[in-house]
């Protein structure tokens, strides 16, 4: 085997091997649905239709974000659902409670980078799985968020408390500006900093890690201090977008946070993955619910379409990698 | 050799700091304070009554400990229940099946849901976790579309004997959960499926090198967990006399948390079916007890999931004390 023999391997050509991401697939997936659904129902394509899938959606990104970096670095949280539930309950009781609206505003991130960092350290420094931990915390956070409000509605919340209500230059709606801002300020972080790529490090082969001088433990415990505060961030798109809060757990948050990480490209096994993927992912999870009600399908179907989706998703990635692999 | 004879013989058997004794002395501890604080905690009707709301989880934890011993995960046998207690309502209503066939219906759909996820799980090499998330959003859906939101009432008396009535006394649901938990045990402990379990989740690879038959085994579980999630369904709507494509919503969590104080290892290659009994009864009584001493519903949910850490913490600890120590 010469050099030159291996030159081509190494290089293929770049746009259909760029083509071929995980990234670039949801984005063919996202634009050619709405194509497709806009031809049978025009409605679908109208600006307010578009802006209220992405505006309704973006806490979800922005969770998703978090919890890619959770998963590529090895572990997993299902507790997020109910910490955005419980942060989301606090910055309206602080808001409504006559606190100034920065506050109400910090507290959620805050106390999201305290119960996820805590978290993180005793996944890491106790060795106890995350998915035992985060089991246990979402037992703690949803019981105690139940038990002391009763679930009640926080209503006559003040007018400037509405993040999501903001737009920026008069156009551009706040949720939306902070989920693509956030989306690839993690992005370039992951891709090129030292912190950010001992993520992949510690996900890809925890020894390896060690050994070339980065702490698993303290990279666990970042992540999941940087899930903490990406949930904060979502607690308050999910509490600012409607005019009252409901003080419960929303249901099922958890797995749909983890489904956009998944199918955006990030490998469960760690090591692997980007957040422009779970972003894109979670705006075609919300484009398919939205487009299935504008093709007349029952919305009791909406859930059955989508698991399918994501099941073809995954196993279409899961052999997609496996003949990159064969292939060289 | 003079610090081989300083170390103090180990006179205290091992089987002593084994997580499932420990867990077993906290339930027992739990259950004294209970039963003094309330004198309706300790009587015989209401334990076989906690007996009767624990089996339809009771019934899936069993196989999910198979599962979790070989490594793997089921996320979706909550999704499952609500599927197969839908077809069951369905194929007798709508589709005028006679009612013990369409209890047939739904327990081979369980079965059918458990075996595609391990299929995908053997064959395409999906990992578990993902697989049964993605079908937890499936099973789930599937049951919200075939159900359209309209629930099934009605069912002949007979049909509730299984989820309210009573042989010698005891509910009779327990008994199918008492012989499940007995067959199971027998299967885990004593058997070559048993031991190809741990060997598969103690190394899989290796496993595979000593001609075991992983992937079959592997298929042979998750089919078992869709199966008993099944029965599970079954017995839920005879117990609350309707059908609705939300039942068993959040399973998955209450069963992984019981199989997990019981002392099963997350990463696989350790568990008991006697473990994971332990942890269902703790789990049961705790709320039951908790509430009949004045705490409201939620806040024991707080108690589990608080039990849950503290209980994996010790025994790990403990486990690491004898891995030094040994």
């Amino acid at each position: 085997m010469s050099a030159a023999a291996l030159a081509p391997a190494r290089r293929p050509f770049g746009l259909p091997r760029a083509l071929a991401s995980q990234e670039a697939l949801l984005a063919i997936a996202i634009v050619g649905l709405a194509i497709v659904v806009g031809a049978d129902n025009a409605r679908f394509l109208a600006v307010r239709n578009l802006s209220d899938i992405l505006l309704g959606n973006a806490y979800v990104a922005v969770a998703a974000i978090g919890m890619s970096m959770v998963i590529v670095s090895g572990n997993i949280d299902i507790s997020v659902g109910a910490l955005i539930g419980v942060l989301a309950t606090l910055s309206g009781t602080l808001a409504v409670s006559g606190a100034p609206v920065f506050l109400a505003w910090l507290a959620p991130l805050v106390v999201g980078v305290a119960v996820m960092a805590l978290q993180g350290a005793v996944v890491a420094y106790l060795r106890i799985p995350a998915i035992v931990v985060t089991l246990g915390m979402l037992s703690i956070l949803k019981g105690g968020l139940i038990s002391a409000t009763g679930g009640k509605w926080i209503t006559d919340l003040p007018e400037s408390f509405h993040l999501a209500d903001i737009e920026l230059f008069g156009i551009l709606p706040m949720p939306v500006v902070i989920m693509v801002l956030a989306t690839l300020a993690a992005a370039y972080w992951m891709r090129n900093s030292a912190a950010g790529r001992a993520i992949y490090a510690a996900g890809g082969n925890a020894e390896a890690a060690r050994l070339c001088g980065v702490s698993p433990q303290r990279t666990v415990v970042m992540v999941f201090a940087l899930h903490g505060l990406f949930a904060g961030v979502a607690s308050l798109l999910f509490a600012t977008q409607l005019k009252v809060i409901q003080s419960t757990v929303p249901p099922n948050l958890e797995l749909t946070v983890i489904t956009a990480a998944v199918v955006g490209g990030v490998s469960i096994l760690g090591g692997v993955g980007t957040v422009v993927g779970s972003t894109l992912a979670a705006v075609l999870i919300a484009e398919i619910a939205s487009a299935l009600v504008f093709v007349d399908v029952s919305p009791y179907w909406i859930r059955a379409v989508q698991g399918a989706l994501i099941l073809a998703t995954v196993v279409a990635d899961i052999l997609r990698r496996r003949r990159r692999l064969a292939g060289g | 050799m003079a610090a081989l004879a300083q170390t103090p013989p180990r006179t205290l058997p091992s089987w002593l700091f084994r997580h499932e004794t420990l867990v077993a002395a906290i339930l027992v501890v739990a259950l004294a304070g209970l039963g003094a604080l309330n004198e309706r905690f300790l009587t015989v009707d209401n334990l076989l009554n906690q007996g009767r709301l624990m089996t339809e989880v009771g019934l899936i934890a069993l196989p999910m400990t198979f599962v979790i011993v070989t490594g793997g995960i089921d996320l979706s046998v909550g999704a499952i229940v609500g599927l197969c207690a839908i077809m069951l309502g369905v194929s007798w209503k709508t589709l005028g099946l006679p009612l013990p066939l369409a209890i047939l219906v739904a327990l081979g759909v369980g079965a059918l849901a458990g075996f595609v996820n391990g299929w995908v799980i053997t064959r395409v090499k999906v990992p578990p976790l993902i697989m049964t998330i993605a079908t937890l959003a499936l099973y789930r859906g599937l049951a919200e579309g075939v159900s359209q939101a309209h629930s099934v009432r009605n069912y002949p008396e007979w049909f509730y004997f299984a989820g309210q009535g009573e042989l010698f006394g005891v509910p009779a649901q327990l008994w199918i959960l008492l012989g499940a938990i007995v067959v199971a045990g027998v299967a885990l402990d004593r058997t070559v499926f048993g031991r190809t379990l741990y060997a598969i989740g103690a190394n899989e690879t290796a496993a595979r090198f000593s001609g075991l038959p992983v992937d079959r085994t592997k298929l042979i579980v998750y089919t078992l967990s869709g199966l008993m999630a099944g029965v599970s369904g079954w017995i839920l709507v005879s117990r609350v006399t309707t059908t609705r494509s939300d039942m068993g919503i959040g399973y998955e969590l209450d069963v992984i948390a019981a199989v997990v104080l019981g002392g099963t290892s997350i990463f696989g290659g350790v568990g008991t079916i006697w473990g994971t009994v332990v942890g269902l009864v703790m789990i049961q009584l705790l709320k039951n007890g908790l509430a009949l001493t004045g705490v409201k519903g939620d806040a024991t949910i707080v108690v589990i999931g608080l039990v849950l850490i503290a209980s994996t913490l010790i025994a790990s600890s403990l486990q690491r004390r004898r891995d030094a120590g040994g």
